[in-house]
């Protein structure tokens, strides 16, 4: 069995986002990056059906940008994966969900991989596309935000998580395409031995031009953060002046301290 | 200008969410039409076209059928916009759509602006305004970002049908897990997020919670990392709530938190992230670490 696991590198979400030079996304500048969260439950799904295979499944990781990515996947490798391939890209964020998943899917074309886990959405971008994409542009079946996956013979059955708490079960044959969502299992953490084990395993770099084939369907025309809909209150400070303040507010504004 | 509009059914019903993709098209003054896999009873107040394509024939699940229902509803109507709801239907099947018609998709968007569609990224911390190439535009809406609106009348009925069979086979829903308390009913809630930090911590938030006299909640990461009951969730995929006070400790205010507790009759969020997105809805942010000033603020009230 093979499977591909693709990995986004994000900014860490607590960090503050300054437009770039161009107005259009994110200065790279002071940030911190790191993996996607989603993706690390997809790494982690695909290491536990390797397991549960008695380790014959052969994982591969993607992840497209540029250098620094090579961090995320080597993340990847120390928690269980066997290989990666780095779509060199140093534009990867011009790039649309399309223009991503057409390129994942130039690399998948024809190396026959029987389940492709990706997450449920980047934290950054978050356009839930680029998973379905890729499963539709490789005809494969495809089922997202899963919170519970089952592997058995060639079929997969899956929970999708719907609004309101509620399941939905689904089974499908491979190959197919799962999209993972946040709670789907508990991502380990690389251990240091797993981590000097990763250091050795294949990181294969194939520079995007080889890949991409498709025009961007969307233009970036901005990158700007949320006009403030005002009227709430920042307390900042000292704690004790904090506390004072907030209590002060609360009896003034609410009705709920007796 | 014409946007088709697809709605949602489930178990037969339509949800009721559906009625934002009316208002969406009405405040673009766009003509509309909508598509729906469902059934007779779950038609809509409106007086326009409705597709209706058979849920029994082809489930409320099944997305490769839904695809070419949607993708023969498009034919027929030649939209500008395919609109769905960012919801786990409409993001499932909007990319197989957008596939199909060779279209430009724009997720979870919140406004039309400069020609183009803002959406929210980074976490819902920043805004992103796209511009697609080409026609017709796929779309999800996020949820409550156009205002609900119920057009009225009796829809007139067009047969949808398509041809094949689905890859995915459906086997049915399954009830959310309600444990605990009924959180829908407290007058206080102060909820734990993953600025909390690790479990252990978690006696702070229940303390402060028994001196206010109010009931313990959690975001989803809390739930997530095993920490706390899923019965204790608040947002979309937990419980709905709308106390007098709602305390969030330590939570960003992920979209599906915020949808879950902004009806609260007053918000305080205790946060070291002076930006994070709980600050849209809170009536007082605390910029703070939750481990120093819960405990200070709780020994305070206690006195």
């Amino acid at each position: 069995m093979k499977i591909l696991v693709c990995v986004k590198q994000v900014p860490d979400m607590e960090s503050r986002f300054r437009p770039d030079a161009a107005g259009v996304w994110y200065a790279e500048t002071d940030l911190a990056f790191r993996v996607n969260e989603y993706d690390e439950y997809a790494i982690e799904q695909a290491v536990l059906l390797k397991e549960q295979l008695g380790g014959e499944p052969e994982i591969t990781l993607l992840s497209v940008g540029p250098d620094r990515v090579v961090e995320a996947v080597k993340k990847g490798l120390a928690m269980g994966a066997d290989r990666a391939v780095h779509v060199r890209d140093e534009a990867a964020h011009f790039k649309d969900p399309f223009q991503i998943a057409s390129i994942i899917a130039a690399y998948a074309k024809g190396e026959g991989f029987d389940l492709i886990f990706t997450g449920m959405q980047s934290l950054d971008r978050g356009s839930s596309q680029v998973g379905v994409a890729v499963a539709e542009a490789l005809g494969y079946s495809c089922v997202t935000t899963v919170v519970a996956f089952e592997y058995a013979d060639g079929t997969v059955t899956v929970k999708r998580e719907l609004e309101g708490g509620v399941k939905g079960t689904v089974r499908m044959k491979t190959p197919a395409l799962i999209t993972c969502q946040l709670g789907l299992n508990q991502p380990r953490y690389p251990t240091l031995p797993n981590i000097m084990k990763a250091k050795k395993k294949e990181v294969n770099v194939i520079p995007v031009e080889q890949l991409l084939q498709q025009e961007a369907r969307l233009v970036l025309v901005k990158f700007s953060a949320p006009a403030k809909k005002g009227g709430g209150v920042i307390l900042e400070g000292e704690v004790a002046d904090q506390v004072d303040r907030l209590i002060g507010i609360l009896k003034d504004k609410t009705a709920v301290l007796r | 200008m014409k946007a088709l509009l697809i709605g949602e059914c489930r178990d037969g019903k339509l949800l009721e969410y559906s009625y934002e993709l009316f208002g969406f098209a009405s405040q673009q003054g766009a003509e509309s039409a909508m598509v729906l896999i469902g059934t007779e009873a779950a038609l809509p107040s409106y007086g326009g076209t409705v597709y209706l394509a058979d849920a029994g024939k082809y489930g409320e699940y099944d997305p490769d059928l839904h695809k070419r229902l949607v993708q023969a509803a498009v034919e027929r109507e030649k939209p500008d916009y395919v609109v769905f709801l960012h919801t786990s239907y409409g993001w499932d099947l909007a990319p197989r759509v957008a596939a199909l018609l060779k279209a430009p998709q724009v997720s979870e968007v919140v406004a039309l602006a400069e020609g183009g569609f803002e959406r929210p990224c980074c976490s819902q911390k920043m805004r992103q305004v796209v511009k697609p190439v080409g026609t017709p535009v796929v779309l999800t809406l996020q949820g409550g970002a156009f205002p609900a609106l119920v057009p009225g009348g009796t829809p007139q009925r067009q047969a949808l049908e398509a041809e094949g069979e689905g890859r995915t086979e459906f086997l049915g829903y399954e009830a959310a897990v309600r444990k605990g308390v009924d959180l829908t009913r407290a007058e206080i809630i102060v909820s734990a997020g993953r600025g909390v930090g690790k479990r252990e911590n978690l006696p702070v938030i229940a303390e402060l919670a028994k001196v206010l006299g109010g009931e313990v909640g959690a975001s989803r990461p809390v739930v997530d990392s095993g920490w706390m009951e899923a019965g204790a969730q608040v947002g979309v995929t937990g419980q709905t709530v709308s106390p007098k006070l709602y305390v969030a400790c330590g939570i960003s205010g992920a979209i599906q938190h915020l949808a879950g507790m902004k009806k609260s009759g007053f918000i305080v969020a205790i946060n070291k992230d002076k930006d994070a997105p709980i600050g849209e809805v809170a009536d007082v942010l605390v910029v703070a670490d939750v481990m120093q000033f819960v405990p200070a603020l709780t020994a305070k009230l206690a006195k």
